[in-house]
């Protein structure tokens, strides 16, 4: 019962502090707004308006849908119309557009004959708007498609019918839920690592450790208010991911609660540990950038992890990140469910409690 | 209530290759103030966090109220207070708010908590800066906020590691009137200072200087100790008179006081006053004994014996 009430009064404690030091306030609320604009507006693989001309032969009413489709992906930006092939190409070269879409005069007969419906004409010379236009030869017509084949490279496929709206398609999909890792790894880390270590610093340990406190008690009350801090950003990030970014929430929100605790346990135990190594708050905070750098290149957020050589795979399996990169993607986009999660969540269920057993052993009531 | 409060027997504290404290024995009654007197540096913060449990000793043995430290030192946590040298409240939590986190990490109730923090913010005339944050109060008011947080649980034993160096010489006076009021109801206090006139109101002090206990007793009986030793010398020219003095074997130490020199002879001077008439002669200088202060105490104690 004292000891409840001893974890209490250090939670108190340090909410109170949390809610004083306005910087560390204003980072839990900007580091995930920041890291969310930047990641899903600047660092965006997906290409949008690229400057097209249309060269529609046919003038028919499918030469009409068409290119209302083409143009409704909001892939490319239509700029211009041409009565000639040569023209667009000319326009082309002058870098005037950077693709044309041409509509050959028999398209009526085309569609009907299921042949490819028309030809792209594209500036190979820029690679990400190379194969943004070739994603587009794959797109579905809603006729009965042909393919658009023979950019001046490429060799033309045949239509396939897949959805144009798939969700891996678009990077910020992956990427809201990736950055609840990242952002989690950087405040949780950063929070808890510093904790112990200022209250070393700043001369408070020395009566603290005088009191009756247990190590337990002082860490559990210290990480408690973080656990809040972390649900609170998650929020936020997935908030804005579904309200700006429209990444819409497919899974169980029970489900969602679970892994985020199971990983905000983990990083803030790993915090903690950090904690009880490092001597001043400048070394705390270098260890945790240490464990952050390969949290966010390694645990599958930037780079697949099956595209990873097997070393830097080994490194990815010991970051509390990896295991909740899966979780969360799995949770939040596929809708899986806890037991079909099971050997990731057990991950950082145990590793929470070897790093807290870890820290509370290392953590001394002395000066020694 | 026969054992007494703390119980030292060669205590050592090493550093490395530094010997911070070197084989102290130490006797603190209960219900009194115990004094460390010396310089920075002297191993009176490294003693005091050894007796705390906070270090652990190199060699010997402690016995903090009847348990043996560092073993036993969760046990005597509650009964112990400690106010450290460097504030170490919270400077971003107001008073109320260290007092109530302290008393609950003591193990206080809710009320009893209450109630103490009532009386001790009275009585350390807290009442305005009650949601002051600790950190915009002036280094007093830190000072009676510190007391009153390691007083808050009622400890039996208070360490009070230099707690007026950073405080101006009237609230220093009524710190003090403090420190004897919570004797009266019982408390033992062990104080350290580098102040003489702290000192010479502590009921019992212990001299230490470079970790080695070099004198201790109650002030009168360390003084009465240098009786007949200390001479006053009036007269022209004392800067050169101290210097000739100093050059006197018998002579342990002279400093000017204003209008006066002091002089502190070595043991074993017969007629101190005689012997200093006939080596200073011809200065048409004055020269008589003096009470011998807590000062002349602690250069006697303090002077390494081969120097003069």
């Amino acid at each position: 019962m004292s000891a409840l009430t001893r974890i209490g009064s250090v939670t108190g404690k340090e909410f109170r502090q949390l809610s004083r030091d306005r910087l560390s306030l204003g980072m839990v609320v900007m580091l995930p707004l920041i890291q969310l604009l930047l990641f899903g507006y600047a660092i965006n693989t997906m290409v949008r308006d690229i400057p097209i001309g249309v060269v529609d032969l046919s003038g028919s009413a499918a030469g009409r849908v068409i290119t209302e489709q083409v143009r409704v992906t909001q892939v490319v930006d239509i700029v211009a119309h041409y009565s000639t092939a040569a023209q667009a190409e000319a326009d082309i070269v002058a870098g005037r557009i950077r693709a044309a879409l041409v509509l050959p005069e028999n398209l009526t007969q085309r569609v009907a004959a299921g042949d490819t419906v028309g030809q792209w004409l594209v500036d190979g010379s820029d690679t990400m708007v190379g194969s943004a236009l070739l994603g587009l030869r794959q797109m579905p017509l809603h006729l009965e498609a042909g393919a658009p084949p023979g950019a001046y490279s490429a060799q033309p496929p045949s239509f396939e019918v897949a959805l144009f709206f798939n969700p891996e398609r678009r990077s910020q999909v992956n990427i809201v839920p990736g950055l609840t890792a990242v952002i989690l790894t950087m405040t949780m880390i950063l929070f808890t690592s510093v904790a112990l270590v200022r209250e070393r610093e700043r001369g408070n340990m020395e009566l603290l450790i005088t009191t009756p406190i247990r190590p337990l008690e002082l860490m559990v009350g210290k990480l408690v208010p973080y656990v809040f801090v972390g649900l609170l950003q998650i929020t936020i990030i997935l908030g804005i991911g579904w309200g700006v970014f429209g990444v819409a929430f497919h899974g169980d929100l029970f489900n969602l609660i679970v892994v985020t605790l199971a990983f905000i346990g983990a990083s803030l135990t790993l915090g903690l540990l950090i904690s009880t190594q490092a001597q001043t708050q400048m070394q705390a905070m270098q260890m945790t950038v240490f464990v952050l750098l390969p949290s966010i290149l390694l645990s599958g957020f930037m780079f697949p992890y099956d595209a990873m050589p097997v070393a830097a795979q080994y490194i990815a399996e010991a970051l509390p990140a990896t295991h909740f990169m899966r979780l969360i993607r799995g949770v939040y986009l596929r809708d899986a469910q806890l037991a079909q999660l099971t050997p990731d969540l057990l991950w950082l269920l145990g590793f929470t409690v070897i790093m807290l057993a870890v820290a509370t052993a290392r953590f001394h009531k002395s000066l020694d | 209530m026969t054992e007494p409060a703390i119980h030292a027997r060669q205590l050592s504290r090493h550093f490395g290759e530094v010997i911070a404290v070197d084989r102290i024995d130490l006797d603190i009654p209960r219900g009194e103030i115990y004094g460390f007197l010396g310089p920075n540096g002297s191993g009176k913060t490294t003693t005091i966090r050894a007796l705390c449990g906070l270090l652990t000793p190199t060699a010997g043995e402690v016995r903090v109220l009847g348990r043996e430290i560092p073993a036993q030192a969760e046990e005597v946590r509650r009964r112990i207070g400690y106010m450290t040298q460097k504030f170490s409240l919270y400077e971003d939590l107001t008073v109320e708010e260290n007092m109530r986190f302290l008393g609950s990490i003591q193990g206080l109730s809710r009320r009893a908590c209450r109630q103490r923090m009532d009386t001790l913010i009275k009585e350390y005339d807290l009442g305005e800066l009650r949601r002051r944050r600790a950190g915009m109060m002036s280094g007093g008011q830190r000072q009676r906020l510190a007391l009153a947080a390691a007083t808050l649980h009622e400890p039996e034993l208070v360490f009070l590691d230099e707690p007026t160096s950073a405080v101006d010489p009237e609230n220093r006076r009524d710190f003090w009137e403090k420190l004897f009021d919570l004797v009266e109801r019982g408390t033992t206090i062990l104080v350290s200072t580098h102040y003489m006139d702290e000192a010479e109101r502590c009921h019992r002090l212990a001299i230490l200087e470079h970790g080695r206990l070099r004198a201790d007793g109650t002030p009168a009986a360390l003084m009465a100790q240098l009786d007949g030793r200390v001479v006053e010398i009036d007269g022209d020219d004392l800067r050169q008179v101290k210097a000739a003095a100093l050059a006197l074997p018998e002579v342990r130490s002279a400093a000017q006081q204003g209008l006066h020199l002091r002089v502190l002879l070595r043991a074993g001077v017969d007629d101190p006053v005689a012997l200093l008439r006939q080596r200073l002669d011809g200065r048409g200088l004055d020269i008589c004994l003096a009470r011998p202060s807590l000062e002349d105490v602690f250069v006697d104690a303090t002077r390494p014996e081969d120097a003069a």
